[in-house]
């Protein structure tokens, strides 16, 4: 492992920076990217590197970057779209799910789409209920697609790498909340090939599949759980679409027990996915139902306590681990 | 009645002679008239198949626009993008696109330009650098920035030469109120891309005419205006008048890496779609402007100057109509797609149930050519 410790915001430029400096092909564009240095500062100092030709701040106008930068991929450049929080993306929603994910299949394969979508996606920083918005729920609902929502700094880095060589389009899933999380990340190249998903916690008693910033609640559950006796199994996806099921599956045979966090709205979700094809294949070696966790099925409130008890929290996770263990 | 006019229309152009009015050479005329010809065959016998159910779903004619998509192709070059929206038979013939394809693409064939997966609405054409078909009104516009924006950022970023395209999005007048639109243009506007907006602006938005859905329809390049795009209002009924209107703005486009909204007037003879009674406009409107064929009005202008006459006219046709004939013969014999083909084309690489990408006959069939 390497010894350097960076910041989550960190680890996603230096993706960007390494891939724009591979192939001139690459480009970023989107709100504040270039001369503001980032709304969050993840493009800080590359335009200095890159130049105003490659380094594009946009005026707000989703729809129009959106279709742009896919017009641009149609002509075989690999567009990094950011999208200063994936709540702005749904007035953008018509290109992002109507041309991008569609346009290969529509054109019988000649048009294909290597675009990646990125920004901040989740509730946590009382941000009231339209710049909260988790659209792992809406759009993984979406063939055509991938999508990929990192946890830890090195994953940004490598999935991040990774979607922009990917030669379809990419939704990337960051976190305001967790930018400036430090950890380990590998310098130079760095790939995380998608659809592996990361058994972060061994366990034997159940197993909590989650992506994003809920595996940290799951961890934090996990380590309260450990105090009772309860062994977790902790699970981060990595990328939702595609799905490792497989490595899902053989934890539960394992333990015999799941527990699915996801952070958004429950109905019609990567959740409620995963537990159904948890159920499919995994139905005998069950001891109870999958059980999930997500986000409060309400808008997202302001009241900070209000937020906290609405995210997918620990407590929540442990609630329901114990539940599915018949532990009362 | 509608009030969108021809703005030209009582210059009678035609009546000076081709040398004046054009520089196009014999050879461009011919292939004009030839395009425009084969574009009118291949709807009549679309609306035929459709009626027949050999075609399904949405299906929107070309009939009376064939000018357009003639004369504005003609006037850029074959490696500049083009996109359009979902009347777009017209286009894709006009690039260059071989009937067969077209036709057994709404016949949902394997043949078909997307082996069957678009439709009627939605052409593709890799070789002929045709980028869709696109059936959501006003998407394809910001598209087509992006298209110009990408050709430009390939000449000059990663080939560090100077811009040597330029970009055709077509648009109906009924797409001028999307939002899309406006944010497509003031993009354009402001990164200097060499985008051109041709509106081809017919006078109704489906069943709703101009001025009953756009503010400012008696002059909609105001809107472009409003993004510091400059104008043009050209008549849509005469391909000479199109193809030197549009070579001029073209040429002016790619050269100064800037974009330009094109109003250009013209009328589709025939209902939105196949499924359009046309109860919002009078009989006399319609007869109003058949009678201004474009493909009259060019049999007519070359007849004069002596480059065909009624019996190389009528042999033309003959030829068009046993070329489209046999498109038809070989939609019918494609087979349609086999159903592996549903997980095909929805991502690039194999993975899971989805089994990766290929190209269509379209682009092997060109790659076998070459």
């Amino acid at each position: 492992m390497s010894e350097r410790i960076i910041e989550f915001r960190d680890a996603l430029r230096e993706a960007m920076s390494q891939e724009m400096r591979r192939d001139k092909k690459v480009f970023l564009l989107g709100e504040e990217v270039a001369q503001y240095d980032g709304a969050y500062k993840v493009s800080r100092g590359m335009l200095e590197e890159f130049g105003p030709r490659r380094i594009i701040d946009t005026p707000i106008s989703e729809s129009g970057f959106a279709g742009m930068a896919i017009g641009a991929a149609m002509m075989g450049l690999r567009p990094i779209v950011e999208f200063m929080s994936w709540s702005f993306s749904l007035v953008a929603a018509d290109p992002i799910l109507n041309n991008a994910p569609k346009m290969l299949y529509m054109s019988g394969g000649q048009f294909g789409c290597p675009i990646v979508f990125r920004g901040n996606d989740g509730a946590g920083g009382q941000l009231g209920s339209t710049h909260s918005w988790c659209v792992e729920g809406l759009y993984s609902n979406v063939p055509g697609l991938k999508m990929a929502i990192p946890a830890f700094p090195d994953d940004a880095k490598g999935l991040l790498a990774t979607a922009i060589r990917d030669d379809d389009p990419v939704f990337f899933l960051e976190s305001e909340r967790m930018l400036g999380l430090q950890g380990h990340v590998p310098e130079g190249d760095h790939l995380v090939p998608f659809g592996q998903a990361i058994v972060r916690r061994e366990g034997t008693d159940v197993t909590l599949v989650s992506f994003g910033r809920p595996v940290h609640f799951c961890l934090e559950a996990a380590e309260e759980l450990a105090k009772e006796g309860i062994s977790c199994e902790v699970i981060d996806g990595r990328t939702i679409r595609p799905l490792d099921i497989d490595t899902i599956v053989k934890s539960v045979k394992k333990t015999n027990s799941c527990v699915v966090v996801d952070q958004s709205w429950s109905f019609g979700s990567p959740g409620s996915e995963i537990a159904a094809q948890v159920h499919a294949h995994c139905f005998d070696d069950l001891d109870n139902h999958v059980m999930r966790v997500h986000s409060a099925d309400v808008p997202t409130p302001y009241a900070w306590n209000l937020e906290q008890e609405y995210l997918p929290n620990a407590r929540r996770i442990a609630e329901a681990v114990r539940s599915a263990l018949y532990v009362a | 009645m509608s009030s969108v006019t021809d703005p030209v229309r009582s210059a009678a152009g035609g009546r000076r002679p081709l040398a004046e009015r054009t520089s196009a050479t014999p050879e461009q005329l011919r292939d004009w008239l030839r395009q425009m010809l084969l574009i009118r065959e291949f709807e009549v016998r679309t609306m035929q198949a459709y009626q027949d159910k050999k075609i399904g779903g949405f299906c929107h004619i070309y009939i009376g626009q064939e000018a357009v998509a003639v004369g504005c192709t003609a006037a850029v070059n074959h490696a500049d993008p083009i996109v359009t929206a979902y009347r777009d038979h017209g286009h894709a013939l006009a690039r260059g696109m071989d009937p067969k394809y077209c036709m057994a693409e709404m016949f949902g064939r394997i043949g078909g330009c997307a082996k069957g997966k678009g439709g009627s609405m939605h052409m593709f054409d890799k070789p002929n650098n045709l980028y869709g078909g696109h059936g959501i009104v006003g998407a394809q516009t910001p598209l087509g920035t992006g298209l110009a924006f990408g050709a430009k950022y390939l000449d000059e970023v990663v080939g560090g030469g100077s811009n040597q395209h330029v970009a055709l999005a077509f648009l109906g007048d009924g797409a001028l109120n999307q939002g899309a639109f406006y944010e497509a243009m003031n993009l354009a506007g402001l990164f200097d891309i060499p985008v051109i907006y041709v509106v081809e602006n017919n006078g109704y938005s489906m069943g709703t005419a101009i001025e009953r859905g756009t503010t400012m329809s008696h002059r909609i390049i105001a809107k472009g205006e409003g993004c510091g795009i400059d104008g043009y209002e050209l008549s849509g009924m005469d391909v000479i008048d199109v193809y030197e209107g549009m070579k001029k703005i073209a040429d002016r486009c790619r050269a100064e890496s800037r974009p330009a909204m094109v109003d250009i007037r013209t009328y589709r003879f025939k209902g939105h779609s196949m499924s359009d009674p046309r109860k919002y406009r009078t009989r006399e409107e319609e007869e109003h402007w058949e009678t201004d064929d474009p493909i009259t009005r060019l049999r007519d202008a070359m007849i004069e100057g002596g480059l065909i006459d009624d019996d190389g006219f009528k042999s033309l046709n003959r030829e068009i109509k046993a070329e489209v004939k046999a498109c038809l013969a070989w939609a019918e014999a494609s087979p349609m797609p086999d159903l592996s083909e549903l997980y095909h084309d929805v991502f690039v690489e194999k993975h899971g149930p989805y089994t990766g990408t290929s190209m269509p006959q379209i682009v092997t069939d060109a790659e076998d050519s070459r």
